[in-house]
């Protein structure tokens, strides 16, 4: 693979800090980033997935979405909010109570052992 | 055509000679319906209507004018969409007051010119009644004579409230009650003053009015019944501003006062043009809402009809369909109307249906009078003992809708009619069935559906709630007919062979029960396994915590393991319970409330040296607040090495056992309570319940361990131990029922067994045993035939599946702090070893509590 300089990748965490089916948390440049990581894919068939979203709760202003049950709901992957249970999408933020709700996503891949954030 | 062309043609429809005239004076809520209708009913093909409104502002929701001080806006109380006359054609005049009717021209006047018609609706309302009290002028003390009826009074109230202290209503009627609500909503202590002997005298008796007072006092609002003010006197050098001199009760000092002593027909357009008004206002109307001109129409409360002025909206929307249908060709009649209404004033329910006060010949009354609780309940039955007559709520709304359904569609009572009013022990208020009701029953009265709607609307296909609520706006009114609505649909659907969808979640098409049976039957270990062989999809947050309960009941494998770690909500994930804030507390077992004092010092060193709040539970434990994800760890450490072990306060298993101190030390025990209590708690402890499971032990009769209101209760005889199932505390309290007498310890635990896994098998998702109790068809006999006399053969396999938990028991801490895989979970942060920067303490009466976002905010200020 070919990188250059110009695209900062940054290593979060290792492959073996993920917890199946669930979410773990970084530290990045001040921002906390929930990890969840679906080991079959989105679909349970496919490759592993990983998805970084916020771990800032809006609606009860606390870090716990990491801390949130994932599922899915018509296909769709999110993650319920251990507090007041809002449902998030994985891959765009969106709230599903709310849709004026939106968490920030960050892009996450695996690269071997690594779990790299792209932007 | 003369001027009007020029006056009223920008920005609105021009005059379309083909189509017919229709002004509409008036654009309050009576007024606003009454355009909907007409467009409802395609009137807009051969009317051009025009309203007019002297206020400022789009029609607005007037019954809930105080929610202005609490938040709402004038566009959030404005009723119907914004386009709605724009989209439709109609021309609409804000603050444009119709100042003349000339019939014989047939043309209405404004300030902006004149206005033919073809026909006209009056719907000009009323206007607050303004008793003639000496006093100071108004024009230079605004603040002694506010009143209550739009929004501009409501935005001079707010201003002349800016620095008031005290504020009085006078009247103590409905809108009284709301003003004063407003008063408090702005910062003020408010007074109510009453000529009557009781508030709201029109729609409640004495004892409702007693117990409303009893209740609104509660809340802080000053009440003065039987009082007249017969004098308001400026006294600008004392601490307030005016002092009311009152007949019948002491002088009242107060910075402003609102006036709401009853309303008088706004029917000056009327009057003065000539039509018939009554003797104390108000326009005269027949069934057709036709005043004396049949082209000119009269709704709401500027109308009279058969004498009567109905000062409710339900009415008024009534009197606003018939014109409507008049219009439009319909036949159509005002019949009168039901002034029963149901109402939250100052958060306080209260109801009034028919003839509250009895006042039919040879009316009989049922009472129900809660002085403890400031309750109050009327049933009016016919002479004969038939039918409702009428009722009288306080305290409790939820008597009302069944009682409604009885006056309006004459059902026959029940044998034993106080039933309907009288407390009841289980399900709450009384429900009338959804077969019970006849087709004419109204289901929604804001929007006049009646069941048989529903039924038609179900014949014609609606499938789910949504749609239905769609096709015929029941339920989106006020609201208050959700619940009966539902209950009619459901009924209906059934009837018609349809199945109701009583599924888990999307991801499986099976209850609760169905699954536990297939995970026991199959011998399921994992959530992926009944995933893969019953459904579908990822799971979500419903179906994962509900099978990975079923699975530790089952199996009793540990909730850290591997396999279940991603089933469990955040509490049993990391075995605490998550505050506000994302910090976690920490309660770790206190078997029967014993506790040894070595143990409570290293409880106090443990929540010193974290700087954990702390707190003694109803439970008899004591909770620790403010752990970090990563603190719990050592936490648990220093507990386990100080002979603790956890608490389960996270889950939904069983939790506590509470005990008196027993015959160990008590004269008046005749057990030992604390033994019980400590066998108990260490024999279930840990058990995963379908929700949690709370237990008492008393050691006498005086019940000092409050046993019969928990899910177990065991209370101590001369003989042995009553036993006492399916009681609750909290939010829905219910007293246990007893369920075996005297009998002795080892019966006690069979029992109990048989009892728990009875529940764990049979119960819905997060059902509370006296849930599930209310829910099981036969009852109380049931239960005991299946617990006691073992009426399934279910007794031997009970006790068997509930000896294997028993047996498999292990403090969860214990395990994880053996595995430093599981440890791995306990970090804040997976690549940093710092806590959460945002979490922020305060120090309150000697312990931290999470800062308000304010404290936060001005810490940062300080910091800067």
């Amino acid at each position: 693979m070919n990188r250059t300089a110009a695209t900062p990748h940054k290593v979060l965490c290792r492959r073996s800090d993920l917890v199946d089916d669930s979410g773990v948390v970084a530290l990045h440049d001040g921002h906390q980033i929930a990890i969840f990581y679906l080991p079959r894919g989105i679909d349970r068939r496919g490759e592993p997935a990983v998805f970084g979203i916020d771990h800032h709760d809006p609606f009860s202003n606390a870090n716990v979405i990491g801390r949130g049950i994932i599922g899915d709901k018509g296909g769709e992957p999110v993650v319920a909010s251990p507090i007041y249970k809002q449902h998030f999408r994985l891959r765009d933020g969106i709230c599903l109570e709310d849709d004026s709700v939106r968490l920030k996503v960050w892009l996450l891949r695996l690269e071997g052992d690594q779990v790299v954030l792209e932007r | 055509m003369s001027n009007q062309d020029a006056t009223f043609n920008h920005d609105q429809p021009s005059i379309d000679t083909n189509r017919k005239q229709l002004v509409i004076i008036g654009n309050g809520m009576v007024g606003h319906y009454c355009i909907e209708q007409l467009i409802e009913r395609g009137a807009t093909a051969q009317w051009q209507i025009h309203v007019f409104g002297d206020e400022r502002h789009r029609a607005y929701d007037r019954v809930h004018l105080s929610e202005y001080f609490s938040g709402k806006d004038a566009d959030a109380l404005a009723l119907g969409e914004p386009d709605l006359h724009r989209t439709h054609g109609v021309a609409l005049h804000l603050g444009v007051a119709v100042t003349a009717i000339d019939r014989d021209s047939k043309e209405v006047v404004t300030a902006e010119g004149r206005l033919a018609y073809d026909s006209l609706v009056i719907a000009t309302g009323s206007y607050p009644f303004v008793p003639p009290i000496p006093g100071p002028d108004t024009a230079t003390h605004p603040q002694a004579r506010l009143v209550y009826r739009t929004l501009d009074d409501l935005d001079a109230i707010r201003q002349q409230a800016a620095g008031a202290r005290r504020g009085v209503v006078i009247g103590g009627g409905l809108l009284g009650l709301e003003a004063a609500n407003a008063l408090q909503s702005l910062g003020l202590e408010a007074h109510v003053v009453e000529f009557a002997p009781r508030l709201m005298p029109v729609q409640l008796d004495e004892q409702g009015g007693a117990a409303l007072r009893e209740r609104i006092e509660a809340l802080g609002v000053g009440v003065h019944t039987g009082c007249a003010t017969e004098e308001i006197v400026a006294t600008p050098n004392d601490a307030y501003a005016y002092r009311m001199n009152v007949k019948g009760g002491e002088p009242l000092d107060t910075d402003l006062i609102v006036f709401s002593a009853g309303i008088r027909p706004q029917d000056k357009p009327g009057r003065d043009c000539g039509l018939e008004t009554g003797e104390r206002g108000g326009i005269v109307i027949d069934d057709s809402c036709r005043t004396s001109d049949p082209e000119i129409f009269a709704i709401g409360e500027c109308a009279l009809w058969q004498n009567r002025i109905f000062g409710l909206v339900a009415p008024g929307y009534t009197m606003a369909r018939t014109v409507a249908g008049c219009l439009t060709g319909e036949e159509a009649h005002f019949n009168g109307a039901d002034m029963s209404t149901k109402l939250k004033l100052l958060g306080v329910d209260v109801g009034s249906i028919g003839d509250a006060h009895g006042a039919t010949e040879g009316a009989k009354s049922y009472r129900y009078i809660d002085e403890a609780g400031s309750g109050y309940r009327r049933l009016v039955v016919s002479a004969d003992g038939k039918k409702v007559l009428g009722a009288v709520l306080v305290g409790d709304n939820s008597y009302y809708d069944t009682l409604l359904q009885y006056a309006q569609n004459g059902i026959a009572l029940p044998d034993d009619p106080a039933s309907l009013i009288l407390p009841q022990n289980e399900g709450g208020a009384p429900a009338l069935g959804a077969d019970a009701l006849p087709d004419s029953a109204t289901i929604c009265s804001c929007h006049n559906v009646t069941k048989g709607a529903v039924c038609s609307a179900v014949d014609a296909g609606c499938a789910d709630l949504a749609a239905l609520t769609i096709d015929t706006k029941a339920s989106t009114g006020c609201g208050g007919c959700s619940a009966l609505l539902k209950q009619v649909f459901e009924h209906e659907l059934e009837a018609r062979g349809v199945a109701v969808d009583r599924s888990l979640c999307e991801h499986f098409a099976y209850t609760r029960q169905e699954l536990y049976a297939m995970v026991r039957v199959e011998g399921i270990q994992s959530f992926g396994e009944l995933l893969e062989k019953h459904g579908q999809g990822l799971g979500c947050d419903i179906c994962k915590p509900t099978i990975g309960s079923i699975l530790a009941t089952c199996w009793n494998q540990p909730i850290m393991d591997a396999q279940n770690v991603a089933l469990q909500d955040t509490n049993d994930t990391f075995m605490a319970n998550m505050q506000k804030n994302g910090t976690y507390s920490v309660m770790p077992r206190v078997a029967g409330g014993e506790i040894t004092p070595d143990k409570l010092v290293a409880l106090g060193e443990v929540a010193k040296k974290y700087d954990l709040y702390t707190k003694i539970t109803g439970g008899q434990r004591i909770d620790l607040f403010g752990a970090e994800l990563h603190e719990l760890p050592d936490i648990w450490e220093a507990l386990i090495n100080a002979g603790f072990e956890t608490g389960h306060a996270y889950g939904k298993s069983v939790r506590t056992v509470k005990s008196c101190v027993g015959n160990s030390w008590c004269r008046y025990g005749v057990q030992d309570s604390v033994a019980m209590a400590l066998e108990l708690e260490h024999r279930y402890k840990g058990l995963r319940t379908p929700h949690k499971i709370k237990m008492g032990v008393s050691g006498c009769t005086r019940e000092c361990a409050e046993a019969q209101s928990k899910d177990i209760g065991v209370i101590a005889t001369e003989a042995g131990w009553n036993l006492y199932v399916c009681g609750n505390g909290g939010m829905r309290p219910r007293h246990a029922e007893l369920f075996a007498t005297d009998i002795d310890s080892d019966r006690l635990v069979r029992y109990i067994d048989r009892f728990l896994m009875f529940y764990v098998r049979t119960a819905d998702k997060l059902q509370r045993t006296s849930v599930w109790r209310e829910s099981l068809e036969g009852g109380l006999d049931f239960l005991k035939a299946v617990i006691i006399d073992d009426s399934l053969g279910l007794g031997e396999e009970l006790e068997r599946q509930m000896q294997h938990v028993v047996d498999t028991y292990e403090c969860e801490w214990a395990n994880a702090l053996g595995d430093p895989e599981k440890l791995k979970r306990f970090r804040t942060f997976v690549n940093d070893k710092c806590g959460d920067p945002d979490i922020v303490n305060v120090s309150e009466r000697g312990q931290p509590r999470p800062a308000r976002a304010d404290e936060i905010q001005s810490l940062a200020v300080e910091i800067r």
